[in-house]
């Protein structure tokens, strides 16, 4: 159950090695030390995650996750409600390759829209119908502000996150009165392995700052936010602005 | 889901959606036979807390009130679970009775007041409600009923009281009464400057009294730290009434007059207005009074004369945090309240009350010692706050009132309730598919 302070006792990890899921454990481990699980595929990164967060002093298990095997979610997803109560899974698996090849390469754009849409939109009915059933828990979707208007620099990442915003945004609605809910998070620029060697944009934040915001968003129940906070400012003049001015931009 | 509902407790904190059904007598039974793998809890009126009347994905049973039978003879009266003790006054007091315990309002039924083995004012001298049952009706999860009581199954009996509605469904109650002349009190009032006065002032007389509170000021600090107003009531007896008492010998407690607006502007609840609130309040208090007389809804409820006043702490809700520092470490008070001073959390007038003895029950929160509860509004910083005082209170062999609780961390349990065992084992035997279930339940895996 979640808390009156918003404090899980189980987490779901959905992409469970994404610098950001961890961060997120490990932003709750020295509070309310939840159960957590990390979904990921087997292999040398999830060993390190699993070894970090027990090291935390956490309870944690691993399971095998394929986000673009869409047909193996059902049963995960279900074992998985079966065996605890999912306080608050975390939607936290994404790619994000080299622009230029993804939109010219035609299985790095199947790839991406894979991922990062169809896989998504994949758990979030699974996890859709665990939260309806148990009467209360929070999907934390991580999106992007590359969704939120997309931008000729990298729009098979931006339109894949766009469609996933989109997708949970809904599901939130279509849960309300449930029990459970839908927070989505819109980070900017985050310096992660995900965005290792490219230039940092403006207003840039680490995976520990987008943990710390959604401990907080899941703590007064908020359905949406920007990480940072001012982002949400700046993204509402940019979804305004004329698209002959938008392309001219250097963003 | 069309007949599903979001539940809170009275702190509008942690919301959870559950099947809701009105626990009319042939219902009982019925819902707990065929319940589904979430179980089925019990709720009152939502007067609690937390969500220890909340059941996630599951069914809860809302109050059927029933019906009231008063035996002159033998002082008693059998009375319908879901009936509430504003009900329940207002039938016993024309009739020159009181219930033995009541707790800071009457919008309670009798069966989530057993459930949380309710205390009063009067916790010093006449202990909790537990203490004044004859029997109970309960319907066990296997859709049984039986009856119990101090002298039959007093295991099973113990365990429900205090229970928190997981050993059964209490239908109906018999109470032993307190015989009153009036519907009046005869009310003692003083305001003292700081803790050791008012814990002085409370241990020199609480013998002499039948009821007793202090209303602390959390925002005091230095010198000033724990300043209080005590104030202490006896029934009032016929030949003390004056002025319009004696023309309205028994006031009947009444529905709300007024009532909280549904929204509120945000922060209404913060240091600077809480910090003027309660320096008023202080203020207002005269230094010393002797013999007003009051109305038992005023002594006893004061907060009911505004209906939903849990709104006012806005849509993050608020938490109330009650514990008890067990004889001889009422030491320890002093330590509490500087950190609740020094972290300034806006907490309106805190409750300060000295328990007498517990009773029997596994899971009954008073025992001999100091009690404070307090009022704080959810937000940033009460997670740092919070477990500073779990820590004075496990060290100090203390406990918080699971009735009120929506926070406390699992693994503080066992040290707060050493006799949780044997909870269990009536637990293991009553329910040992865990048909009675609550956000609670499963929160602190009870």
């Amino acid at each position: 159950m979640i808390n009156a302070l918003g404090q899980p006792q189980s987490l779901l990890l959905l992409g469970g090695t994404s610098d950001i899921a961890v961060a997120i454990a490990r932003a709750w481990a020295g509070t309310c030390r939840p159960h957590v699980t990390v979904a990921a595929r087997p292999g040398a990164r999830r060993d390190a995650v699993v070894e970090e967060l027990a090291g935390l002093g956490l309870e944690v298990v691993a399971v095998d996750f394929d986000a673009e095997d869409t047909d193996s979610h059902p049963a995960l997803i279900e074992r998985l409600a079966g065996e605890r109560d999912i306080d608050v899974a975390v939607v936290a698996f994404g790619v994000l390759g080299d622009e230029e090849t993804a939109w010219q390469d035609h299985a790095s754009a199947v790839h991406h829209a894979r991922v990062n849409y169809l896989g998504a939109v994949s758990v979030g009915v699974c996890l859709g119908q665990v939260v309806r059933r148990q009467g209360h828990g929070v999907i934390v979707a991580l999106s992007s502000v590359a969704g939120e208007r997309v931008r000729r620099s990298n729009f098979v990442y931006g339109s894949s996150k766009a469609g996933l915003d989109g997708f949970y945004l809904g599901l939130g609605e279509a849960l309300r009165g449930s029990g459970g809910s839908v927070l989505v998070v819109r980070p900017g620029f985050v310096r992660t392995k995900m965005t290792e060697g490219r230039e940092p944009a403006p207003l840039s934040v680490t995976a520990d700052d987008v943990a710390q915001a959604v401990v907080a968003g899941v703590a007064r129940h908020a359905e949406l936010i920007w990480v940072p906070a001012p982002l949400r400012v700046v993204m509402s003049g940019l979804r305004h602005v004329p698209r002959a001015m938008f392309r001219r931009l250097p963003v | 889901m069309s007949d599903r509902e979001l539940l809170t407790g009275w702190g509008c904190t942690a919301a959870t959606a559950a099947r809701v059904v009105r626990a009319t007598p042939d219902r009982v039974a019925e819902e707990l036979r065929t319940a589904g793998s979430r179980g089925v809890i019990a709720r009152g009126l939502g007067r609690s807390y937390g969500d220890v009347a909340q059941n996630a994905g599951g069914v809860v049973l809302l109050p059927a009130p029933g019906s009231v039978r008063i035996d002159h003879e033998t002082q008693q009266v059998t009375v319908g679970a879901g009936t509430s003790l504003h009900d329940l006054m207002r039938v016993l007091l024309p009739e020159g009775y009181f219930v033995p315990v009541t707790p800071g309002t009457r919008f309670v039924t009798l069966g989530g007041a057993i459930a949380c083995d309710v205390h009063g004012k009067n916790h010093h001298r006449a202990g909790s409600l537990g203490d004044h049952v004859v029997s109970l009706d309960l319907v066990l999860p296997d859709g049984s009923a039986v009856t119990v009581g101090p002298q039959q199954d007093p295991d099973l009996y113990w365990a429900t009281v205090g229970g928190l509605g997981l050993t059964g469904i209490v239908t109906s109650v018999v109470l032993s009464l307190l015989r009153v002349e009036s519907g009046w009190m005869r009310v003692d009032t003083d305001r003292l400057p700081d803790l050791d006065a008012v814990m002085d002032a409370i241990t020199a007389s609480d013998r002499d009294t039948t009821y007793s509170v202090a209303w602390i000021d959390t925002l005091a600090r230095g010198r000033a730290l724990g300043r209080s107003v005590l104030t202490r009531g006896e029934h009032a007896r016929w030949e003390e009434l004056t002025g319009r008492a004696v023309r309205e010998p028994v006031p009947l407690p009444g529905d709300p007059r007024l009532g909280a607006p549904g929204l509120v502007p945000p922060h209404l609840v913060s240091r600077p207005t809480v910090r003027a609130f309660n320096e008023l309040w202080f203020r207002k208090a005269p230094r010393q009074r002797k013999d007003e007389l009051q109305t038992i809804a005023s002594f006893f409820h004061p907060l009911d004369g505004v209906a939903h006043w849990n709104r006012l702490y806005g849509r993050q809700g608020f938490l109330q945090y009650q514990c008890v520092l067990p004889d001889p470490e009422g030491g320890r008070l002093a330590r509490i309240l500087e950190r609740i001073s020094a972290a300034g959390h806006a907490s309106f007038l805190a409750v300060l009350k000295r328990f007498g003895p517990g009773n029997p029950g596994p899971l009954s929160f008073p025992t001999v010692g100091w009690t404070l509860a307090l009022d704080l509004p959810v937000g940033a910083g009460l997670v740092p706050l919070l477990a500073e005082l779990d820590r004075e209170v496990v060290g100090a062999g203390g406990r918080i009132y699971l009735a009120k609780d929506s926070r406390l961390p699992g693994a503080l349990l066992e040290q707060m309730y050493p006799r949780l065992d044997e909870f269990r084992a009536v637990r293991a035997r009553v329910d040992p598919t865990g048909v009675l279930r609550s956000d609670l339940s499963r929160r602190l895996d009870l």
